[in-house]
């Protein structure tokens, strides 16, 4: 298509989307709480070297580890989602295709992070 | 997807070589990016020997030493030879930066010359910046106020409320560091880049400017704003010393402050 539309109103094109705040927040929210968190995991998982599987699952059964794990997944998989939406709107141009990705990678993202809550949920009761 | 190869019609030949005259003494070689939008013909590498002790220190002395004695038909911009202007940036030794603030000392091997990065080519390395000046436009760069001046004189700013401007209205609008920014590379069109982004900033800064929540309105957007990544390419290059990256962080944490 041949383009005679201004440089100033390509430039402006549709404004602002008055969004992307949250995201830029929520990004480095879920980044600060799984500092923490990851090493939680790997002491848990260094703790747990040798023991039985009894043991483990007594060591799961625990509310604290049962909270503990779940901010992990739950940090985990929506701050993987959050970066994965940043490279897949920096790299994929066209619209669609953008959509379509995007989409798959949601629904993939969140299929395993309920998983991982599933599973947690399960250890704990 | 993006760009991450050049397109077949834009990679870059051998070119000619223009030998130094005989006797030279400090020769040096700058190898040009050229490229005629008459001719139907990929860009290519012309090589030209230089005499350095027949040439000023700078690479825009030597590129101007070309235009004048080997070959007038090299095309490129420059106007005040003192880093004011900002018409002379172009990408120098895998950098992009002022010709004529850089020292062909800097460089140890041949000097290669390119156009800024990544923008449409006019012709040799003159880049078409028309998408850059319409996004430094979009962002309304001007003071913007209901209260009127005062009758007898100009607005004023306490010590402190200028010295917030310090390292943002030094900006020449070389556009260096938006064409060296990878974010802008891929989605120029609708990211604003670090220059314009700065420019933005500097009147979000200004206390004498009462617009700053449209201007920050403008801005909150996935693209036109956050897609930078904090990757520091643009503070890296400016020729100027000057720090887009931070001027954006300063944007981003305005935008969340306000958020409560």
């Amino acid at each position: 298509m041949k383009i005679m539309r201004s440089a100033l109103g390509r430039a402006r094109g549709m404004g602002a989307a008055k969004a992307g705040v949250h995201h830029w927040w929520a990004q480095r929210l879920t980044a600060l709480a799984l500092l923490p968190l990851a090493l939680y995991a790997v002491l848990s998982v260094l703790l747990l070297k040798g023991a039985t599987q009894a043991e483990m699952l007594r060591y799961m059964a625990e509310p604290w580890n049962g909270v503990l794990f779940l901010a992990l997944v739950i940090a985990l998989f929506y701050h993987l989602q959050l970066g994965l939406q940043v490279v897949i709107e920096d790299y994929i141009r066209s619209e669609g295709k953008r959509l379509t990705v995007m989409l798959a990678m949601r629904a993939t993202a969140g299929f395993f992070g309920l998983l991982a809550v599933i599973s947690v949920l399960k250890l704990s009761f | 997807m993006a760009e991450l190869t050049l397109p077949k019609n834009s990679r870059v030949t051998q070119g000619k070589t223009y030998k130094a005259e005989p006797g030279a003494t400090r020769v040096k070689s700058f190898k040009v990016y050229r490229w005629n939008p008459d001719e139907d013909a990929n860009p290519r590498a012309d090589t030209y020997e230089i005499d350095l002790d027949k040439c000023g220190p700078m690479v825009l002395d030597a590129l101007i030493k070309i235009k004048n004695e080997i070959d007038p038909t090299l095309t490129f911009r420059r106007s005040c030879r003192e880093g004011i202007c900002g018409s002379c940036a172009m990408n120098i030794d895998g950098t992009n930066t002022l010709a004529c603030l850089k020292p062909i000392e800097e460089v140890k091997e041949a000097v290669n010359i390119n156009p800024l990065p990544h923008m449409p080519v006019v012709k040799d390395l003159v880049p078409d910046l028309n998408q850059a000046y319409a996004q430094y436009r979009s962002i309304e760069p001007w003071l913007q106020a209901e209260t009127p001046p005062p009758p007898d004189g100009e607005r004023k700013q306490s010590v402190e409320e200028r010295a917030e401007l310090d390292g943002l209205w030094e900006c020449i609008l070389c556009f260096c560091c938006t064409t060296s920014c990878p974010s802008y590379w891929w989605n120029g069109d609708r990211y604003l880049g670090p220059a314009v982004l700065m420019a933005a900033y500097r009147w979000i800064a200004d206390s004498r400017d009462e617009a700053t929540g449209k201007r920050l309105d403008a801005l909150e957007d996935p693209f036109k704003l956050y897609r930078c990544h904090t990757i520091m390419n643009c503070t890296q290059t400016c020729p100027k010393g000057l720090n887009p990256a931070k001027a954006i962080g300063k944007i981003k944490q305005m935008m969340a402050e306000r958020q409560g």
